[in-house]
């Protein structure tokens, strides 16, 4: 049973295995295909030249020394962060708009907004790695951070209820509109800095005159292709995941009891029997 | 939608003055949180009246999570929901009936919490307007994100546990800005505090909350 699973690599739940076993469509990995293996490879192979750059070749900054390579980091995690909350509430808009209805949405939505958490929570572990050395603090209550934090929180809480099972469809119009109210911390956020007086900096990058030049600005455009590419990589995963969830729920029962009966089948030395026609429950 | 929501506010304050739980449960509730405060300060009443402010409000915000669970509780058992849907009655204005009748309870638990913070924390009301203003906003943006929020988690088998996780968080702005806004009118704030501005963020929650709440509530009465 499952011997063309392959172990490791993504952890399927044992009850899924049938599921994605059955599945003609995928080989090797369930959830990849060609286009997200380019996309996992790119996205090495940007981040590995970020590295090098951001490590070896960009010098240092004259106030903040060798921290400045957090640079070559955290915008672009956060700048994730934002893409993956501000992805879930349009593809959440798309589903509650009655004629853009679509299960496809509902997945996209929760594919980005757990993304999006997991940059959220890189946001703010590498902030506060550069904060310590920098401001002396692991953290501080100041605006920019305080909402980072919310924005976290809010959308844990979208993941909470997402886990909460019962009907797909009341789940899904439920999470969409959490997904949308919560969204508007986002622009809060990332005018933070410009509307309070804030202990973190301003934008270096998204301005008139960008702050940062050279080999520096370029080290830095490629760190947000090679997050952008990671994200892009780990969101298709994800929403794959999601179909074969909903594929498990539509045919998991049938295959369970297929299953149960050629292992009877087996236990009394018979061959086992084809159930063709039971499936559909 | 506002005869609707005056149905459906005073039929749930018909209810709760029947049943009592917000005076027997809810407000004693509330003045506990603020005594267990009192004991862990260790009843130092500078530092108790410095921050008496935050406390009131952390209580309110406390408390109001029971009478937003209580007000979500009452459509849940009997099949209410499926009647309330049957009825006829416009989303916006089940939403706005609800939303106020919370309102109308927040503000009782407010004013027993105001005199509870001037006994046993020792502080002076200097700016009433400042302070009157802070509590109406506060509590209709409390009261909007409770409902909203309460009838997202309804039917969930696990909505005592849920509800707190998606309204704390989301709630943060107002206990932040009413905080501020107290601090500023009773004269404990940083110098340079403008209660006034501070007053402007936990408005603008408000209006916020209850426009998305008027939106979104026929999505949420109609979907199961």
């Amino acid at each position: 049973m499952n011997s063309n699973f392959p172990e490791g690599g993504l952890k399927i739940r044992p009850e899924n295995r049938a599921v994605v076993a059955s599945s003609k469509s995928w080989r090797g990995s369930p959830t990849g295909d060609r286009v997200t293996l380019t996309l996992g490879v790119c996205a090495l192979a940007t981040a590995a030249l970020t590295t090098w750059l951001g490590l070896f070749v960009t010098p240092p900054d004259q106030v903040q020394g060798q921290l400045v390579r957090l640079i070559y980091v955290h915008p672009a995690v956060a700048t994730m962060c934002y893409a993956g909350f501000v992805l879930c509430a349009l593809a959440s808009l798309a589903y509650l708009w009655p004629r853009t209805r679509s299960r496809r949405w509902d997945r996209l939505a929760v594919a980005a907004a757990e993304v999006g958490v997991v940059f959220c929570v890189l946001t703010l572990v590498t902030g506060s790695i550069w904060g310590r050395p920098t401001w002396g603090v692991w953290w501080t209550w100041d605006p920019r951070l305080t909402l980072t934090a919310l924005l976290c929180a809010v959308f844990i809480g979208y993941l909470a209820l997402r886990r909460t099972g019962g009907d797909p469809d009341a789940l899904a119009k439920r999470s969409a509109v959490v997904a949308v109210i919560c969204v508007v911390l986002v622009p809060i956020d990332h005018e933070a800095t410009t509307w309070w007086a804030s202990l973190h900096q301003t934008s270096t990058l998204f301005r008139a005159n960008p702050l940062i030049h050279g080999e520096q600005l370029y080290t830095m455009l490629l760190s947000f292709v090679a997050f952008g590419l990671g994200f892009a990589w780990l969101v298709m995963h994800r929403y794959r995941l999601e179909v074969l969830e909903d594929r498990f729920g539509e045919e998991g029962y049938g295959l369970a009891i297929k299953e149960r009966r050629a292992e009877g089948g087996r236990r009394v030395g018979t061959q086992p029997v084809s159930h063709q026609g039971e499936i559909a429950t | 939608m506002w005869r609707d929501a005056a149905l459906v506010g005073a039929k749930d304050l018909r209810i709760e003055y029947r049943s009592r739980v917000a005076t027997t449960q809810v407000a004693p509730y509330a003045v506990l949180v603020l005594v267990l405060f009192g004991f862990a300060f260790d009843q130092n009443h500078t530092l108790l009246s410095k921050v008496a402010a935050g406390l009131f409000w952390v209580a309110v915000l406390l408390s109001s999570l029971l009478t937003v669970q209580r007000s979500c509780a009452i459509e849940s058992a009997d099949g209410a929901r499926d009647a309330l849907r049957l009825s006829g009655l416009d989303p916006a204005g089940i939403f706005l009936g609800k939303t106020l009748a919370i309102m109308a309870q927040l503000f009782v638990l407010e004013l027993v919490l105001g005199i509870g913070v001037v006994v046993l924390f020792g502080i002076e009301l200097r700016d009433p307007a400042l302070l009157f203003c802070s509590c109406v906003a506060a509590t209709v943006g409390l009261a909007a994100a409770g409902t909203l929020y309460g009838m997202i988690a309804s039917g969930l088998k696990v909505r005592e546990t849920l509800l707190p996780l998606l309204v704390l968080p989301v709630v943060a702005p107002v206990l932040l800005g009413a905080t501020q806004t107290w601090m500023a009118a009773l004269g404990t704030a940083s110098a340079g505090t403008d209660g006034w501005k501070w007053l402007s963020l936990v408005g603008g929650f408000a209006v916020i909350y209850v426009a998305a709440g008027t939106l979104a509530f026929s999505i949420l009465v109609e979907e199961s």
